[in-house]
């Protein structure tokens, strides 16, 4: 049929070649996912730097700029690490949440319902300003664990019980949440009618590598805090509920496939509830580190829309626990070089630029693209 | 298979990391050298070797960090380096573009500075580690534009002693290098309270609106001293109040606008950053009163705009410091420091049509306070003296008293160190809004 069309001299010139994209039936070998991802991010700096040179930049020495303005000292690097910390907690819980394909798109609010929990406690105040941080942040932690797991059990209940889709619930309950903790920042904790609590007492703060700058003075400036060893923790955590526990086991399998789960006896409900609980916990977690370690005090914009990264980053580390970790690094990177130049609209543009090319060139890895001579076909 | 998974991100990862600091490393060694000395050895290897990869590597390594229309917040050696931290971008055509000009100021006429900006800086946690980057990067002098930058820079400053931290419009400074610096709007906000009253009255239909960001001190210093301003000139005037909770937001602005014009007011004084408010005027054939920057008030149904001119007061404090005759503290400028302004009223501008056909003797009242003020002869606690009542018939200030500055810039009881007699919570009389109560 295709030698007929072909010969036909009737027929209008046609294109020599045919793109086609054919499922990948074998594995492809070790070093192509590496090759792929590192293509499509050459292919996002290439496009970006096309876009700057439009723009009337040098795209070399913007990006030489870029790159030293989030890894060239340790004081930029503990910065980057800071970003990091609240991205690798709502990473976790999505990637947490995802595989058991429960669409958890609520990291944010649940991170705002952390902050809240954690804020909770110094501000009804649950503890007296003077208490030992021995104990201060501990119950801090777990307060934002817990209002973290409350947001999480809404929807989770919704979906096991009534079957209500979680995308919807989790997604609305955000706006929820942003506007609880705008009425108690306006409404009940506000100081003197502007939009924040008041600041803190310091032995609620988780502690900074700058506190112990007087001992160690390499630590002057460097605000990495308690939180990213709660995060690499959780991580490890994590990784273990999945990996080598027996409900990591059940959670695996619902994910891949929950027909075979309800055969094999496996409580699906239960397990639905249990899973959005942890991964609202771990969120509400990434709230509590962001508000006792950076912020220090309840006040709107406290997220840049980390629980919404939180997604791109479960999906691009694949969701395993612990390629999350420096998948994080990479975007609190990114986060802290979209300042370095002005006007701010371009690094916006390159770091969608760059996560684009990422999260497509993943199709390169399920499918194989074929270049068809025309009439060469088989 | 997935165990190989995490290895082809991590190696990945790093790689890209590995990639990007050899990128980056390379052109931090040479600016450690004083600048001369660089230059010098490109210019001599350029004609040595044209294909040389030094060659092409040279003009990467010039000190100067303006990439064409971009600009890198970096420092110059040997420079006085200044930095701006602007809450929405440079050309919001209001609040952050003053700035912006502002800075273009010092840069033209402080000799031997380098100036720098950074826009869109969300107020918190984010803020701090702006000003925590430039701190290490060396400047000597950084503006932060916003209420909410207050406390972040507070902490910065404590970090870094030999920087110099200005804040505008909040309320605190550690008297060594962290300053606090605002002016007198209010009284712009007097003048132009007159003038929308005025107009108010001449359409017929006395009734004005404010859209306010947030409930803090001097939007209700502004607001109450738009309300002042139009009972001077049209009595039965009444103003309206929406708060929007926000500075910078177009949409929201516009909305609020025209929530206002819809409700019945005539003239619409914005306290937020953007020109919406006089696009929706436009839209309604009403009248709007713009905010922030002298170029704000462009189309016809602008009324005027009371503006900020940081230029100068930016120029002084930079100089002062170079010279080390400034000290930070709380910095509150009158109109006499040519920090303000009110479109349509200043040397070389010309009243807009819409301010024209008003009565004369309204624009000559106008004329002499603002020349009063910018003699120094009427100042913000002239705008603010007794006997002012406020909308619910209390006598806020008797007369013959002022206010003092602590009153108009806190609520009761005053933060420690300034406490208020009178403060700044009430609306004055002629506003059709209520306060929320103060819960603490």
């Amino acid at each position: 049929m295709t030698e007929q069309s072909v010969s036909s001299p009737g027929r209008a010139w046609r294109f020599p070649l045919t793109v086609r994209f054919e499922p990948r039936l074998v594995e492809p070998p070790r070093w192509f996912p590496l090759l792929v991802s590192f293509g499509a991010i050459f292919f996002a700096l290439v496009l970006g730097g096309g876009v700057i040179a439009l723009a009337g930049g040098d795209p070399v020495r913007s990006y030489a700029h870029i790159a030293r303005a989030s890894f060239g000292s340790l004081g930029v690097f503990s910065d980057t690490l800071v970003k990091a910390t609240p991205l690798i907690l709502v990473g976790l819980a999505c990637a947490l949440a995802f595989r058991m394909r429960l669409w958890n798109i609520g990291a944010e609010g649940q991170f705002f319902l952390g902050a809240f929990g954690a804020s909770a406690v110094v501000l009804i105040p649950l503890l007296p300003e003077n208490t030992s941080p021995w104990i201060f942040i501990p119950v801090m932690i777990l307060a934002g664990i817990l209002a973290g797991a409350i947001w999480g059990f809404i929807p989770g209940f919704l979906k096991a019980r009534y079957n209500v889709n979680e995308i919807i619930t989790t997604l609305m309950m955000n706006y929820i949440a942003v506007a609880w903790n705008n009425f108690f920042i306006y409404a009940v904790w506000t100081e003197g009618g502007f939009q924040m609590s008041h600041m803190f007492p310091r032995n609620a703060w988780l502690p900074r590598l700058a506190d112990y700058a007087k001992e160690v003075p390499v630590f002057r400036g460097l605000t990495v805090h308690l939180g990213l060893v709660l995060g690499i923790i959780a991580a490890f955590v994590v990784w273990f509920i999945l990996y080598r526990s027996r409900w990591g086991y059940e959670i695996r399998l619902i994910g891949d496939n929950p027909t075979a789960a309800r055969y094999a006896g496996l409580n699906i409900t239960r397990n639905t509830i249990l899973v959005m609980m942890v991964s609202g916990a771990l969120a509400g977690l990434a709230g509590m580190s962001e508000i006792t370690g950076v912020v220090h005090r309840l006040q709107g914009s406290i997220s840049p829309g980390y629980g919404f990264t939180g997604i791109i980053i479960a999906w691009l580390s694949k969701l395993n626990p612990f390629a999350v970790i420096p998948v994080s690094v990479l975007f609190g990177a990114l986060i802290l070089a979209g300042r370095e130049i002005q006007p701010s609209g371009v690094p916006k543009m390159i770091q969608g630029i760059i996560l684009v090319s990422l999260i497509a060139s993943d199709f390169l890895l399920r499918y194989r693209l074929r270049i068809v001579l025309r009439g060469r076909e088989v | 298979m997935r165990v190989k998974n995490v290895w082809h991100v991590i190696s990945l990862l790093v790689l890209f990391a590995l990639v990007l600091s050899a990128c980056g490393t390379k052109p931090t060694t040479p600016p450690e050298e004083p600048p001369a000395a660089t230059e010098a050895p490109a210019a001599t290897e350029a004609p040595a070797a044209t294909e040389a990869p030094a060659a092409t590597e040279a003009p990467t390594e010039a000190p100067v960090e303006e990439v064409g229309g971009f600009q890198i917040p970096e420092i110059e050696e040997g420079k006085f380096n200044v930095a701006f931290v602007l809450i929405g971008p440079h050309d919001d055509g209001g609040w952050s573009q003053a700035h912006y000009e502002g800075l273009v100021y010092v840069q033209e006429n402080v000799p031997n500075v380098h100036t720098a900006y950074i826009e869109n800086v969300p107020e918190g946690a984010d803020s701090e580690q702006i000003f925590r980057s430039l701190s290490r990067k060396g400047f000597d002098l950084i503006f932060g534009t916003s209420f909410g930058y207050m406390d972040p820079m507070e902490i910065v400053a404590s970090e870094f002693p030999d920087t110099t931290y200005i804040h505008i419009s909040g309320y605190k400074s550690n008297t060594t290098n962290f300053g606090n610096l605002f002016g007198a709007m209010e009284s712009m906000k007097y003048l132009a309270g007159m003038l929308a009253g005025a107009r108010a009255k001449a359409d017929g239909n006395p009734k004005l609106g404010y859209m306010a960001t947030f409930p803090i001190p001097e939007e209700i210093r502004l607001g109450n001293a738009i309300a002042l301003g139009m009972k001077k000139t049209c009595p039965e005037c009444t103003m309206d109040v929406r708060w929007i909770n926000t500075w910078h937001d177009p949409i929201i602005e516009k909305e609020a606008a025209a929530s206002l014009f819809d409700a019945g007011a005539q003239v619409v004084f914005t306290g937020a950053d953007t020109p919406a408010v006089a696009d929706v005027a436009q839209e309604k054939g009403k009248w709007g009163v713009t905010y922030d920057w002298s170029g704000s008030c462009k189309v016809e149904r602008c009324l005027t705009a009371p503006y900020w001119n940081w230029g100068p007061v930016y120029a002084g404090i930079a100089q002062g410091l170079i010279d080390g005759t400034y000290t930070p503290g709380w910095d509150y400028f009158d109109a006499d420091t040519g920090g303000l302004g009110l479109f349509g009223f200043m040397e070389g501008e010309e009243p807009t049509t819409g301010v024209q056909d008003l009565p004369p003797e309204v624009i000559e009242e106008v004329r002499s306070l603002l020349a009063q003020m910018l003699a120094g002869e009427f100042t913000r606690f002239d705008v603010f003296s007794g006997p002012i009542t406020d909308n619910k018939g209390n006598v806020i200030v008797p007369e013959g008293e002022k206010f003092s500055q602590p009153d108009l810039d806190q609520f009761p009881p005053g933060a420690p160190g300034l406490e208020c007699t009178y403060c700044m919570y009430w609306w004055a009389d002629g506003i059709t809004a209520e306060l929320p109560s103060l819960s603490q």
